[in-house]
């Protein structure tokens, strides 16, 4: 049965469903046994699997990585999480000097070491410089790991159950922006997968390739730009690694105008990478530069009016795709930029 | 003291194939077939081989990038070694992980790495892993004194006691850290044992070149953590005979920061020397088995030498293997 629940909600889920199936998995991080519950998303499994499954940690992100490698590769699952994914940085060494070479560099014989990080990813309210970075970029440009950046209910809990049946470490980058949204969710999902990208708006005249919650952006962008009488097709690579090339590629055919939007910079960012893709495997059916969309390049501004100059959004992804197709248009997009009802601090 | 006779030709055994193997790779490194940075353990054997011989089977050791030793002293395969060493598929890790990355699980050595400090966080997670399933096994880290002055060395220390995990941590004190001597990277008056006292775990500093002192202290100790006592440190006072990476003396080559009259004195303090002359003083060995022993061990890793040369190269067309499970299907293409 399928109903309308939050991302939070399917978040909850996919790790409660997860944790009933697998009796190896806990979870720890900072704050998970909170009566707040990372935002209501292990509260749940709290209640149901108690704290020998679901406890605290100090501020410690690189050794509760190592200790999450260790207890893998004696057949547990940990879920680590990050409240903010810039304190990933700090676990940087045991990430990705070990856990994703883990398999390789022992040619299987000390078998992998499965575990999921979640990255949960700032965004607006004065987070700031250092609590609104998104390190999708950085950490998927290491072989040996999974990284995906779910953008609905459905994938909140599709991925998060696939990530806890994956056979590597995996990041998942949720977006505190995307908490509340809502979505049509199926209470059970039978065979989650890591990997594909999701066509959410087929169009024909360009094709906007946009991450997390610059998937919403894209489809407000996509609904304006309509009653301009252009067709957008909204592409969200949901993983980054493994990159569901042949889709994406496919759908850049499909318009041969692309524009890539991302939340993170765009220097060696992942808007690049999938111009990039672009430009190798569909050259010939370009018909205009590629354009890329990311955060603009300086550090994240905290004051409201910088901030709204600094993100992408839906009024910007609109004009990048009339300028792609060289069409002119009097409209004033800024109309169509939702108005942020985040309630801060945090 | 608390061994038989058979425990200590045992030990003196191990320590004797720890040292011909390490003297072994000097000996053939310079010939530039050992293409992998090499970290030799001669002069450190009693540490590895001390805490080894008291552990059981299922008891999970990890290591650092001077790994050799510890992967021998738990029973790691001597050839698979020496043929990781020389990048041939028959190795530990089919020539992936080189001399720094070894593995042998059937005889519970998990893995070693590269990274200074890394691994202490691995053997905290086993032994929570070990704690959850409640069982009576431990786990080991060894890691150098220059480990301890990583981030993750007290991340790891503080975690292991909140919840009191069987997990014991081996420093081996060689008293350089590449290079640099303890009076430029601690305080005067400072020790590691305080520091990990000061996390609330139990340590001790011991002899690391007598190999009964070293398994005397771990069996103590590991008995405790077996009780659910965890979790220890246990600090063993050593050096390295080499240098820190490649096959010579460091005054061979003219190096200062040790002088060779340093070198002398704890070449004196030999921990192979040592037991050999305690088992003869006892009775348990003449000169003549010490040196037959020594033989049995030449042999041994010559031969591995030999076959490793010889062995199959990994293919080209392996290169990706395991990157991911050969058995997840991916979507992308």
């Amino acid at each position: 049965m399928t109903r309308d629940i939050t991302y939070a909600q399917a978040l909850s889920e996919g790790l409660v469903d997860s944790m009933e199936s697998d009796s190896g998995i806990f979870v720890t991080g900072i704050a998970v046994d909170y009566e707040s519950g990372i935002f209501g998303t292990t509260s749940e499994a709290l209640r149901r699997f108690g704290k020998t499954r679901v406890f605290d940690a100090p501020a410690m992100e690189n050794g509760l990585t190592g200790i999450a490698i260790g207890a893998a590769a004696m057949g547990k699952r940990a879920v680590i999480v990050h409240p903010r994914n810039d304190f990933m940085f700090l676990a940087m060494d045991e990430l990705i000097n070990l856990a994703s070479k883990w398999r390789y560099m022992y040619a299987g014989n000390a078998g992998g070491v499965p575990f999921l990080t979640r990255a949960i990813v700032g965004r607006g309210w004065g987070q700031g410089a250092t609590h609104s970075q998104s390190l999708h970029a950085v950490m998927s440009h290491f072989p040996g790991l999974y990284v995906g950046m779910p953008s609905t209910p459905y994938d909140a809990k599709e991925m998060t159950m696939a990530a806890l049946r994956a056979d590597a470490p995996t990041i998942l980058f949720e977006n505190r922006a995307l908490y509340n949204d809502k979505g049509a969710v199926p209470e059970k999902i039978d065979s989650p997968r890591i990997g594909g990208a999701r066509i959410l708006r087929e169009g024909k005249d360009v094709t906007i390739v946009a991450t997390s919650v610059m998937v919403r952006e894209a489809l407000t962008a996509a609904d304006a730009l309509a009653k301009e009488g252009i067709s957008a097709m909204v592409v969200d690579p949901r993983w980054v690694r493994p990159l569901d090339k042949e889709t994406l590629a496919h759908a850049i055919s499909a318009t041969g105008h692309l524009v890539c939007v991302d939340t993170t910079w765009e220097l060696c960012g992942l808007a690049s990478e999938i111009a990039a893709l672009a430009v190798e495997y569909c050259f010939n059916d370009l018909k205009a530069p590629v354009r890329r969309l990311t955060f603009a390049d300086c550090p994240a501004p905290v004051s409201a009016p910088l901030e709204d100059a600094f993100y992408p959004k839906a009024s910007t992804i609109t004009r990048a795709c009339l300028m792609t197709l060289g069409v002119k248009s009097s409209t004033d997009f800024g109309q169509i930029d939702s108005i942020d009802d985040f309630k801060g601090p945090y | 003291m608390n061994f038989d006779n058979d425990q200590r030709m045992r030990m003196h055994k191990d320590m004797l194939l720890v040292r011909v193997c390490e003297e072994g790779i000097a000996r053939v490194y310079p010939d530039q077939e050992i293409r992998t940075p090499t970290h030799l353990g001669s002069g450190q054997e009693a540490v590895a081989v001390g805490v080894c011989a008291i552990l059981e089977r299922d008891d999970i050791a990890v290591s650092h990038h001077r790994g050799h030793n510890h992967y021998l002293a738990k029973g790691g395969d001597v050839y698979r070694l020496i043929a990781e060493l020389y990048g041939r598929e028959d190795g530990c890790a089919h020539g992936r992980g080189g001399s720094v990355h070894l593995t042998d699980r059937s005889v519970g050595f998990l893995a070693s790495s590269a990274i200074v400090g890394q691994m202490i966080a691995v053997a905290t997670g086993v032994a929570l892993s070990m704690k959850m399933d409640g069982l009576r096994n431990i786990a080991v880290s060894f890691f150098g004194d220059a480990a301890c002055e990583e981030g993750v060395f007290y991340e790891s220390l503080n975690f292991a006691t909140i919840h009191k995990l069987p997990v014991l941590f081996v420093c081996e004190n060689n008293l350089y850290s590449t290079e640099s001597p303890m009076n430029v990277r601690a305080a005067e008056g400072t020790t590691i044992t305080g520091r990990a006292e000061s996390l609330g775990v139990i340590s001790e500093s011991v002899d690391g070149n007598d190999v009964l002192v070293v398994a005397e202290a771990a069996q103590r100790f590991a008995s405790k953590l077996r009780d659910g006592g965890g979790p220890m440190l246990l600090e063993c006072m050593t050096y390295r005979l080499r240098e820190h990476v490649g096959p010579f003396r460091d005054h061979e080559l003219g190096r200062s920061y040790r002088t060779e009259a340093e070198y002398l004195e704890w070449v004196e303090r030999c921990p192979i020397k040592r037991s050999g002359n305690q088992l003869v003083a006892d009775g348990l060995a003449s000169e003549r088995d010490l040196a037959g022993w020594e033989e049995d061990a030449e042999r041994m890793i010559n031969e591995a030498i030999e076959k490793a040369r010889r062995a199959d190269w990994p293919k080209a067309s392996e290169l990706f293997k395991n990157v991911y499970h050969p058995l997840q299907i991916l979507s992308a293409k």
